[in-house]
């Protein structure tokens, strides 16, 4: 395939080259894909011996949690409404959560975002500055802020929202900052010369351009944040993901009880996904109406 | 033409209507879900909940430690541990240099005080306020405080003495005298007491480095057991290690998958409809979930985390990768195909170098969101450097050290991020450049 690229009648010394070129990226494709190969193999047979439990060993196992989970749920459908019902409000925390967090995080985040674009913030010479705050609010994992704030403020959904909200603000900030370089400084333009302060041009001359981007955004935000907020229930911050691991810990014979928050969940999960990406493919290909 | 001027202003003004409404409406309808939220989590009954001292002592310990000099007072034996614990106790007979041992000792405090433990009685002259002395004995603590009114930073009852001035803290009970010297920085970061190279300037240990002590010096250093460098750090491996395998295995296993989920390339609709679902489902019940079984099969560790997260990823690749080649251009596949090649190879030439760059850029992008994930789940599975900052939380005390990993993590994230941005950037130049 390489011989046809080349073209006819070049000089033999230029093909020689040509091929020499070729064979030399085949090799360093070749051990590039060897060291990758190598670096998982030998991760792999690290994290396996690092694990309490082998791979070959748990493998014909894995089913084994569903199957009892599900035989168990099985067995005792008839309380599976009744137990729906009863984590019915944990969900709508969890989700309340997620939607909190998502909502403070956005403002602040559209705040931060203009301040940190170059051509729209209100102190150009801060941009550095507010540009390395996103940077570390968006490196910091939501359970390291959960873990202190559960601490400090006790447990309950008030330190999984402010955790997830500072991540949010660093993760759209980023997202957003990328949105306003693209906005058109023409209205921006306009506002100014009728007097409008920062404050004003940016609600009248910016956001408008930028909402549906943002809106598209925050939506995809909200669906990884209920994940998110889920995740930190297990670690104490309350909403489903508490009732999960308490369910857990009752162990066998109750497993009806994780069942149906497992239902609650991978619902909530699915049903999120489906509208946010139904409203995020109209607010960026346009309304189908 | 007189009414199509007046159709459109009513139209224009319909629509200003219809903008001033939702530019109100949005903000308002933010507030009021904002507000019952805040009934809903209670954020009113917050502050008696929180526990401020629980948040001062975290905050003073990030940046500060403490020495606890303690007397038993029944045999009169001193110890001196740096926290109090264990691992950072001065051996019997040696003191740092602002205790002096001896019959009675004299511990210095800050700003040139002093508290002095004699064999009859402890004694501390406060400046501005007076010579506090207490005789512990069998029948209490036998405080003696100046005439007056006891301050509120001292608590002084028959069995209790507690002194909390600038400079340190006293209590004396009965059996005990212990006075705590706060000190800032990280205690016993490098070196422990029980090392040689404890106390000495970092000019000096250079110098010994240089003069064939490095092995040692790194040994000391790497094993100290206060702040476990080398777990700490064979942790971070783990974590890291946790999203490459979970990452690269996702990525490895959805390609195949998502050939089998493009239209272009699986002409059964059943089969299409099914390896579809499969992918929500498997994203649909979500990493937590995940880790909850997958820890039953295979305990906790890096490997039930790693596999976690190629299980959920698989389903977000497998879309992802689907759409990529739904998008692919046919003709560089006929092209392939004119030249005789076998169907693999068409994939091989044709498809797979259009789609590489939007695979790599997924890929890496994944890979530096994972780190993340991987601490999380580290800390729910037990694997990695997200149980040791679930451990040392746990334990309520050690919040430099929780500093210290929320310093790495950070810059591990930081470092992951920058680094698969580049990487980003150099591949898919490079792949452009080369096709």
């Amino acid at each position: 395939m390489t011989d046809a690229t080349a073209p006819q009648g070049m000089s033999p010394d230029l093909r020689a080259d040509y091929m020499n070129l070729t064979r030399r990226k085949r090799l360093y494709n070749g051990i590039l894909l060897i060291l990758f190969v190598a670096l998982m193999v030998s991760g792999f047979q690290t994290a396996d011996r690092r694990n309490a439990g082998g791979f070959w060993d748990g493998l014909p196992h894995v089913f084994d949690f569903p199957a009892e989970v599900l035989s168990e749920a099985w067995e005792k459908i008839g309380a599976l409404p009744a137990n729906l019902v009863t984590y019915f409000p944990s969900l709508v925390e969890t989700i309340n959560i997620a939607g909190a967090a998502t909502l403070l995080g956005a403002l602040f985040a559209i705040v931060l975002s203009l301040l940190s674009t170059r051509g729209l913030a209100r102190w150009p010479r801060l941009i550095p500055l507010f540009r390395r705050c996103l940077d570390i609010l968006r490196a910091v994992p939501e359970i390291v802020i959960a873990l202190i704030l559960i601490f400090v403020l006790g447990g309950g959904p008030v330190p999984a929202m402010i955790a997830i909200a500072l991540h949010t603000v660093g993760a759209l900030g980023k997202l957003f900052s990328e949105v306003n370089e693209n906005a058109s400084l023409k209205p921006l333009e306009g506002l100014e010369s009728v007097g409008a302060t920062w404050g004003q041009r940016m609600w009248l001359g910016v956001i408008p351009q930028v909402a549906p981007n943002y809106l598209s955004y925050a939506l995809l935000r909200f669906e990884i944040n209920i994940r998110a907020s889920a995740i930190l229930g297990f670690v104490g911050a309350g909403g489903i993901g508490y009732e999960l691991k308490n369910a857990m810990s009752w162990g066998k014979g109750q497993y009806d009880d994780a069942a149906a928050i497992f239902l609650l969940l991978f619902a909530a999960i699915v049903i999120t996904d489906q509208i946010s990406s139904h409203f995020r493919n109209r607010l960026t290909h346009g309304a189908v109406s | 033409m007189s009414s199509h001027v007046q159709d459109l202003k009513h139209v224009a003004s319909q629509n200003f209507t219809k903008k001033r409404l939702f530019s109100f409406g949005v903000p308002a309808v933010m507030l009021a879900y904002l507000t019952v939220i805040f009934f809903a989590f209670d954020i009113a009954g917050l502050s008696e909940r929180a526990d401020w001292d629980n948040a001062t002592s975290l905050v003073a310990d990030t940046y500060s430690y403490k020495t606890h000099v303690a007397r038993d007072n029944r045999n009169g034996e001193i110890t001196i541990a740096i926290e109090g614990e264990k691992k950072g106790r001065y051996p019997q007979g040696t003191a740092p240099d602002w205790v002096t041992l001896g019959d009675t000792t004299v511990i210095e405090l800050r700003e040139g005080q002093q508290v002095i433990f004699s064999p009859q009685e402890v004694r501390y002259d406060i400046p501005g306020y007076g010579l506090v002395t207490a005789a512990p004995d069998r029948s209490g603590v036998n405080a003696v405080l100046p005439a007056g009114d006891v301050p509120d930073w001292i608590n002084v009852s028959k069995n209790r003495l507690a002194i909390t001035t600038d400079a340190g803290r006293l209590t004396v009970t009965r059996n005990r005298a212990e006075v705590f010297r706060y000190f800032y920085g990280w205690e016993l970061f490098f070196f422990t007491l029980d090392s040689p190279y404890h106390g000495l300037p970092t000019t000096e240990v250079m110098a010994r480095a240089l003069g064939g002590e490095h092995a040692q010096i790194w040994e000391d250093f790497w094993s100290n057991k206060m702040w476990r460098h080398a777990d700490v750090a064979w942790a971070m491996g783990e974590t890291i290690l946790m999203a490459f395998l979970g990452t690269m295995g996702a990525a490895m296993l959805a390609l195949p998958m998502a050939f089998l989920a493009a239209k272009n390339f699986a002409p059964l609709k059943a089969v299409r409809f099914a390896t579809r679902r499969v992918f929500d489902f498997v994203r649909g019940v979500d990493a937590l979930i995940w880790t909850v079984i997958l820890a039953r099969a295979f305990g906790p560790g890096p490997l039930t985390g790693a596999l976690a997260i190629l299980i959920t990823d698989t389903g977000s690749f497998g879309k992802m990768f689907s759409e990529a080649l739904e998008n692919v251009d046919e003709k560089q596949i006929e092209g392939i195909q004119s030249t005789g090649a076998k169907p693999v190879q068409r994939y091989r030439f044709g498809v797979i170098p259009q789609i590489t760059p939007v695979l790599l850029s997924q890929i890496l992008y994944y890979l530096e969101s994972n780190t993340r994930s991987a601490t999380i789940i580290g800390a729910i599975t037990g694997g990695g450097i997200g149980l040791l900052l679930t451990q040392a939380m746990i334990t309520q005390k050690d919040w430099e050290e929780v500093t210290y990993y929320i310093v790495l993590i950070i810059l591990m994230v930081m470092i992951m991020d920058s680094l698969s941005g580049w990487l980003r950037r150099k591949l898919i130049q490079g792949t452009q450049s080369g096709h």
